[in-house]
C-alpha cells in the first residue's frame, strides 16, 4: 500500500489530498474540499500534464529569442526532453503569434507555438 | 511644444488598456510616451501562462496577452513614441521627455495617465550586508536576460523571495539549465500562488525555506556563497541557524515598488501602504485632469485587473474631457478597517450617473478562512461578502452598489472578520 | 628622457601623474585593478577639510591647510562637481565646548582666519533637522565636498592627455634595483625601465616599501557607510561632524555633490586588506551615529551601502619621503584622512622632492610648452536638467542622437554620455567604471533597469562579447552563458558519460 500527497491548485487554499494505492489501483482518496480538488488530485496522480512555456533561438529577427509555450499540456516527465530537443533549434524570423515552431513535440501530439510577434531585423 | 488632449506614461497593460478605453469613448487625440523599444511593459518578458482568465476568459501568456492591446491599439490609430523616456512633469501638466530622434520634448497635457508600473527592491534597500560582487540581481532583471536578451545570468541559484516572480524565475532558471538550490521565504508562508509553488519548486524538488533569509554576501568578484539563517516571528535571525550555501547567483524577489518619481515631481503625495497615489473612484489624483492606474498605483498580481483599472482610468479621463462629470457635495472617505492594508480607491467624488456598482481593490494583512468582508457605515453594516480564503499575496475586488450609497454618507468603512461560529481549519 | 614610474592610480598617484606631466618627462602610471580611484579613492567621506583637524607640526595639517584654497580652480579646470557648503564640528555640552575651542585655536594656528564658535539658536537655524540637544558647533566654512573618484578620473585622464601612460591591470610584483639604484620594476605584465619610482599604492604601499626593504606596516581601518535617496537631500546643508576621537573624526552626516545624503564613517580594524564587505554591525553603527546628529535620519531611504578601507599607519601621520634604502624611491604611506584634502599639496610636495633629484642627477626638468591645464567638458543631461537648459541639450541632441536616449532613467543618464566615458582617455570598460564616471546604476533601483542596457554598450563599444562584459574587472562578469548553452552543454556530457 502507497501513498502520494497531491496539493491542489485549483484555489488559493491548495489542499492537500492524499491517494492512497495497491498496486496501480486507487483503494482511496481525502484531503479534498471540493469536487474540483478530487478530480485535480486524481488527474494529477494518474497523469500529469504541464503547459511548457520557454524559448526558442531565432535567426535574423529583432530579438535573439521568441517565446513559446506548447499549445496543450504534455507529460510533465517529459518536461526536460522536450527542453534540450528546443535548446537545438532555431527559426527565422519574421515570426507571428501562433506559428506552430515545432509539430507534435516528443510525439506527444503537441505543437510548439510563438507566443510574441518577432519582425525580420532588416525590417525594424 | 506639442499639446494633445491625453498624454498616457507607459505602453504596458496599464497605459494601453487607458488609452483604448479612452479612444472608445470618444477621445481622438492621445499619445502613449513608452521608454522601452517595444510595447507591452513587463508582458513581453513574462513568458508563461495564468494572463487573461478573467480577461479574456482563456488563459493567455504574457506577450500574447499584451499583443491583444497592442493590435487594438494599432487599429485605432492611437500614437505610440518607444525610446521615448518622460523625465518630469509639473503641476501645469507640462510634459518633458528625452526621445533619441527628437530630442527634448515639451508636451502639454490636457489629462494625463500614470502608468509607470514599478521597480524591484534591490539587495541594497534591504541592507544584507556583506561583499558587492557580480552574480546579484533582482528576478526580474535575470527575467530580461534570460527571456529577452538571450543570456544566462547564473549557474547556481539562490533565489531570496517566494512571491511569483521568484517562484516562477525559479522554474525558469531550472528549465535552461541552471541548479537552483533553494527558495527562501522570510514569512511562514508563500506569497505566491499555489499552483506556482506546485509548478516551479515541487515539480522540480527545489526546496522552499519558509522563515528563512539571507544574512551575508561573500565574493570578491563574482557570488561566491550566501549565509542563510532562519527567523523568528519579528524576522530576526536566529543564532545558530546559520549556515553557507554556496551559488554564483542570488535573485533577489523582495518586492515591487511602484514607479512614482514623476508623481512626486507633480507634489502628489503617495500613499504608505500602496506607494502610489491617493485616487478616487475615477482613479483621478489629488490633481485634477492626472489620472493613475495599474502597479504603479498599487502592485497587482493580476493583469487582468490592471486592465480593468486602466480601463476606469482612461473612460473617466474622457469623460473629464468631454465635461461629462459632475461632483458630489461631499466626497465620501473610504476607510480600511480591521485586517486590511489598503484600499483603491481611498475616495468617492463623483456622482454616479449610470454607475451600478463602485469596484474597490483591497488587500488584506495576513491569511484568513472563512471570511466575510463588510461595508459599514456609522457602525451599521451596509453588505457584506463572504469568501473562503483571502492571502495577502492575491489582491481582492469587491463591489460596492451605488444604490447602497446615500448622499449624505461621508465615511465607508471596510472590515474583514472571520465569520463567527463557523468551524476553520481542513475537513 | 628619464622615465618615472608611479604605482598606483588613487587620488594620490593620479594627481602626481597630472603634476608631473607638466614636465617634458616619460611618465608611467601602473594600476593593478581595471579601472582608477579603485581603493580608498572611491570609499571614502569625499570631504575637502578645512584644515583645523591635525596640528600644524604635521604633514596632515601643513599639506591639508596649503590644499584647501586651490580646489576651486583645480575643479573648475579638470571639470569636478566641488561645493564649498561649510561644516560644523557639533557639540554637546560644555565640556565639548572647550574642545571645540581647541579645535578652533589649532585651526588658527594653521593660518585658518575663519573659524567661528556658534551657539545653538545659530545652529538650529542654519540646520532645522539637528538634535535638538545639540548647544555648540565650531563652523568651518573653507570645507567642502566633492566626488572623489571623479576627481581621481579627473587627475587620470587630464595626466592621459598630457602624456602619462596608464598602465591598469598591471601589479608590480617586485622592484628592480642595481647597486642601491632604482632601475625599474617588475610586473605581472612585464618588467618595465624606470629612473624613478613613487609608491603611491595607498593599501598596499607598505608591501611596496617593503620591496626595498623600507619596513612599513599598514593597517587597514574599515568605515561603512549609507547612502540616502536624493529626496532626503535637504536633510542637512553643511557637513555635519560629531565631536572627534583621537582614531576618527566620527560618523558624520552630509550632502553629496549630486544631491544624495551620505552618513558614516565608522572605524574598525581588520587584517585583510580586500575585505570590503559591509557588516551588520557597522552599518548598524553608522545608523545610531548619524541618528546622534539628525534624529529623524530615514533608514527607509537608504539606497546602497559601502565600506572603504583608510590605510592606516601607527604614526598617524603621513609618511612621504625618500626611502631609506634604495635611491630613486618616494614612498607615500599612511595617507587616510585628511589625504583627499591634500592631494594636489602633496603632489606638489612630490614633484619638488623629484625636482631636487633630478638636478642632483644632473638632469634638466623642462616644463611643456602645451600643457593641456584644463580637461574638455563633456555633457551630461542631468547638469543641463538641473540648470533648465534643455533647449541646450537639444542642439546636443541633434548632433548627435545617443544624447536623445536615456540609459539610466533613474539618474537621467544618456547613452551618449556612457559611450563618452567608454571612449575617454582613460576608459571606462566596466560596469563599475561607468557608474563612476556618469552616475548610471547609481540610483534607486542599482542598474535594475539599465543593467543589460549598460553590458550591451559596453560590448558594442569595446567590441566584447557579451560575456565578457564585467562588473569590476576579470573575474566579475555579470553573464554565465549564452540562452540554451548549459542545456546543450549537459546534453554533450550526458552522451560521452553515455558512450563510455
Amino acid at each position: 500500500m502507497e501513498e502520494h500527497d497531491i496539493i491542489c491548485t485549483g484555489c488559493p487554499k491548495g489542499c492537500q489530498v492524499t491517494i492512497k494505492t495497491e498496486g496501480d489501483k486507487i483503494t482511496d482518496i481525502y484531503g479534498y474540499e471540493c469536487p474540483t480538488g478530487k478530480e485535480y488530485a486524481i488527474n494529477e496522480f494518474k497523469n500529469p500534464t504541464r503547459i511548457l512555456p520557454t524559448t526558442v533561438k531565432v535567426e535574423g529577427g529583432e530579438f535573439p529569442l521568441v517565446p513559446v509555450k506548447t499549445a496543450a499540456p504534455i507529460p510533465k516527465s517529459d518536461l526536460i526532453k522536450a527542453m534540450n530537443f528546443i535548446a537545438e533549434k532555431t527559426v527565422k524570423a519574421p515570426i507571428e503569434i501562433g506559428d506552430i515552431l515545432i509539430e507534435n513535440i516528443l510525439n506527444t501530439g503537441v505543437d510548439v507555438v510563438a507566443t510574441r510577434n518577432i519582425k525580420k531585423e532588416s525590417e525594424v | 511644444m506639442t499639446k494633445h488632449k491625453m498624454v498616457v506614461v507607459g505602453a504596458g497593460p496599464a497605459g494601453l488598456a487607458a488609452a483604448l478605453e479612452a479612444s472608445k469613448n470618444g477621445i481622438d487625440d492621445i499619445i502613449i510616451l513608452e521608454r522601452d523599444k517595444y510595447l507591452g511593459g513587463i508582458l513581453p518578458q513574462c513568458i508563461h501562462n495564468g494572463f487573461g482568465l478573467e480577461y479574456f476568459g482563456e488563459e493567455l501568456t504574457g506577450p500574447e496577452y499584451a499583443d491583444r492591446f497592442m493590435r487594438d491599439i494599432d487599429q485605432a490609430g492611437i500614437e505610440v513614441l518607444t525610446e521615448t523616456m518622460v523625465l518630469n512633469i509639473n503641476q501645469d501638466k507640462l510634459i518633458t521627455a528625452l526621445n533619441k530622434t527628437k530630442g527634448v520634448l515639451k508636451i502639454k497635457a490636457e489629462t494625463i495617465i500614470l502608468a509607470m508600473g514599478c521597480r524591484e527592491r534591490t539587495r541594497e534597500k534591504i541592507q544584507i550586508p556583506g561583499d558587492r560582487p557580480a552574480g546579484i540581481l533582482s528576478a526580474g532583471t535575470a527575467q530580461r536576460y534570460t527571456n529577452i536578451e538571450g543570456f544566462i545570468p547564473g549557474k547556481e541559484v539562490m533565489i531570496l523571495g517566494s512571491g511569483d516572480i521568484g517562484l516562477i524565475m525559479a522554474r525558469r532558471m531550472k528549465l535552461e539549465g541552471a541548479d537552483v538550490k533553494a527558495v527562501l521565504e522570510i514569512m511562514p508562508f508563500s506569497s505566491g500562488l499555489v499552483r506556482n509553488k506546485v509548478q516551479c519548486l515541487d515539480d522540480f524538488d527545489i526546496p522552499l525555506k519558509l522563515q528563512h533569509t539571507i544574512t551575508r554576501i561573500e565574493g570578491k568578484k563574482r557570488l561566491k556563497r550566501v549565509e542563510i539563517s532562519k527567523v523568528d516571528k519579528d524576522f530576526n535571525p536566529i543564532k545558530g541557524t546559520q549556515k553557507w550555501i554556496n551559488c554564483d547567483t542570488l535573485l533577489l524577489s523582495v518586492g515591487l515598488i511602484p514607479e512614482n518619481e514623476l508623481s512626486k515631481a507633480m507634489n502628489l503625495k503617495l500613499h504608505p501602504a500602496t506607494g502610489g497615489v491617493y485616487v478616487n473612484e475615477n482613479r483621478e489624483t489629488e490633481l485634477k485632469g492626472v489620472y493613475a492606474c495599474g502597479n504603479v498605483l498599487h502592485v497587482h498580481d493580476l493583469v487582468d485587473w490592471v486592465s480593468e483599472e486602466a480601463e476606469i482610468a482612461g473612460r473617466s479621463a474622457a469623460e473629464y474631457l468631454n465635461k461629462n462629470q459632475e461632483k458630489r457635495d461631499l466626497p465620501i472617505k473610504i476607510t480600511p478597517n480591521k485586517n486590511l492594508t489598503y484600499t483603491v480607491p481611498q475616495k468617492i467624488e463623483y456622482k454616479f450617473k449610470d454607475k451600478k456598482f463602485i469596484k474597490i481593490y483591497l488587500r488584506v494583512e495576513k491569511p484568513m478562512e472563512n471570511v466575510k468582508i463588510v461595508f459599514s457605515h456609522n457602525e451599521k453594516s451596509m453588505l457584506s461578502y463572504d469568501k473562503k480564503i483571502v492571502m495577502p499575496g492575491e489582491m481582492v475586488t469587491v463591489n460596492l452598489p451605488v444604490a447602497l450609497i446615500k448622499n449624505n454618507m461621508e465615511e465607508i468603512k471596510l472590515s474583514i472578520v472571520e465569520k463567527v461560529g463557523e468551524k476553520n481549519g481542513r475537513t | 628622457m628619464m622615465r618615472i614610474i608611479i604605482i598606483g592610480a588613487g587620488v594620490i598617484g593620479t594627481a602626481i601623474a597630472r603634476e608631473l606631466s607638466r614636465y617634458e618627462i616619460d611618465i608611467v602610471l601602473l594600476e593593478k585593478t581595471a579601472d582608477v580611484a579603485n581603493g580608498t579613492s572611491k570609499a571614502n567621506s569625499g570631504i575637502i577639510h578645512a584644515g583645523y583637524n591635525a596640528d600644524f607640526d604635521t604633514l596632515k595639517g601643513k599639506l591639508n591647510v596649503k590644499s584647501n584654497p586651490v580646489f576651486d580652480k583645480l575643479c573648475a579646470d579638470l571639470k569636478v562637481p566641488f561645493k564649498r557648503i561649510g561644516s560644523y564640528v557639533v557639540g554637546f555640552n560644555e565640556q565639548d565646548l572647550k574642545e571645540l575651542k581647541k579645535k578652533k585655536e589649532n585651526g588658527e594656528k594653521n593660518g585658518l582666519d575663519d573659524l567661528e564658535i556658534i551657539g545653538q539658536k545659530q545652529l538650529i537655524s542654519q540646520e532645522p533637522n539637528i538634535n535638538k540637544k545639540a548647544k555648540y558647533a565650531l563652523y568651518a566654512p573653507g570645507a567642502a565636498i566633492i566626488s572623489p573618484y571623479e576627481l581621481t578620473i579627473a587627475y587620470a585622464n587630464n595626466a592621459v592627455i598630457n602624456g602619462v601612460q596608464l598602465l591598469l591591470n598591471t601589479e608590480v610584483n617586485d622592484l628592480i634595483s642595481d647597486d642601491g639604484q632604482i632601475k625599474g620594476v617588475k610586473t605581472n605584465q612585464g618588467e618595465i625601465k624606470g629612473d624613478f619610482v613613487i609608491n603611491a599604492a595607498g593599501l598596499y604601499s607598505d608591501k611596496i616599501a617593503r620591496m626595498a626593504e623600507d619596513n612599513f606596516k599598514i593597517k587597514p581601518r574599515k568605515g561603512e557607510y549609507h547612502l540616502f535617496d536624493k529626496e532626503y537631500g535637504d536633510l542637512v546643508n553643511h557637513i555635519l561632524f560629531p565631536m572627534p576621537t583621537k582614531k576618527s573624526k566620527g560618523i558624520l552626516v552630509l550632502p553629496t555633490v549630486h544631491g544624495n545624503i551620505l552618513i558614516g564613517p565608522n572605524a574598525n580594524t581588520i587584517d585583510d586588506k580586500d575585505d570590503l564587505s559591509t557588516t551588520s554591525k557597522g552599518l548598524n553603527k553608522v545608523l545610531n551615529g548619524a541618528k546622534r546628529l539628525i534624529p529623524e535620519i530615514p533608514e527607509k531611504g537608504v539606497i546602497t551601502s559601502f565600506s572603504g578601507l583608510r590605510a592606516a599607519l601607527s604614526s598617524e601621520d603621513f609618511h612621504i619621503d625618500f626611502s631609506e634604502n634604495l635611491v630613486g624611491l618616494i614612498n607615500i604611506i599612511g595617507i587616510q584622512s585628511p589625504g583627499l584634502s591634500s592631494a594636489p599639496a602633496i603632489s606638489d610636495m612630490v614633484v619638488e622632492m623629484f625636482k631636487n633629484y633630478s638636478l642632483r642627477e644632473n638632469y634638466e626638468l623642462q616644463l611643456k610648452k602645451d600643457f593641456k591645464e584644463k580637461n574638455s567638458k563633456l555633457p551630461h543631461y542631468y547638469e543641463y536638467e538641473d540648470k533648465g537648459k534643455l533647449d541646450d541639450w537639444q542642439k546636443i541632441v541633434e548632433k548627435h542622437e545617443d544624447y536623445g536616449e536615456i540609459i539610466c532613467r533613474c539618474e537621467h543618464v544618456s547613452r551618449g554620455e556612457i559611450i563618452d566615458a567608454i571612449n575617454a582617455p582613460v576608459p571606462a570598460q566596466t560596469i563599475d567604471a561607468i557608474k563612476r564616471r556618469t552616475r548610471a546604476s547609481s540610483g534607486r533601483c542599482q542598474a535594475g533597469f539599465c543593467g543589460p542596457r549598460l553590458l550591451q554598450i559596453l560590448a558594442d563599444q569595446l567590441n566584447i562579447d557579451p560575456l565578457e562584459v564585467s562588473k569590476k574587472g576579470s573575474g566579475s562578469q555579470i553573464l554565465r552563458a549564452r540562452s540554451k548553452q548549459l542545456i546543450l552543454e549537459k546534453i554533450k556530457e550526458d552522451k560521452r558519460a553515455g558512450d563510455q
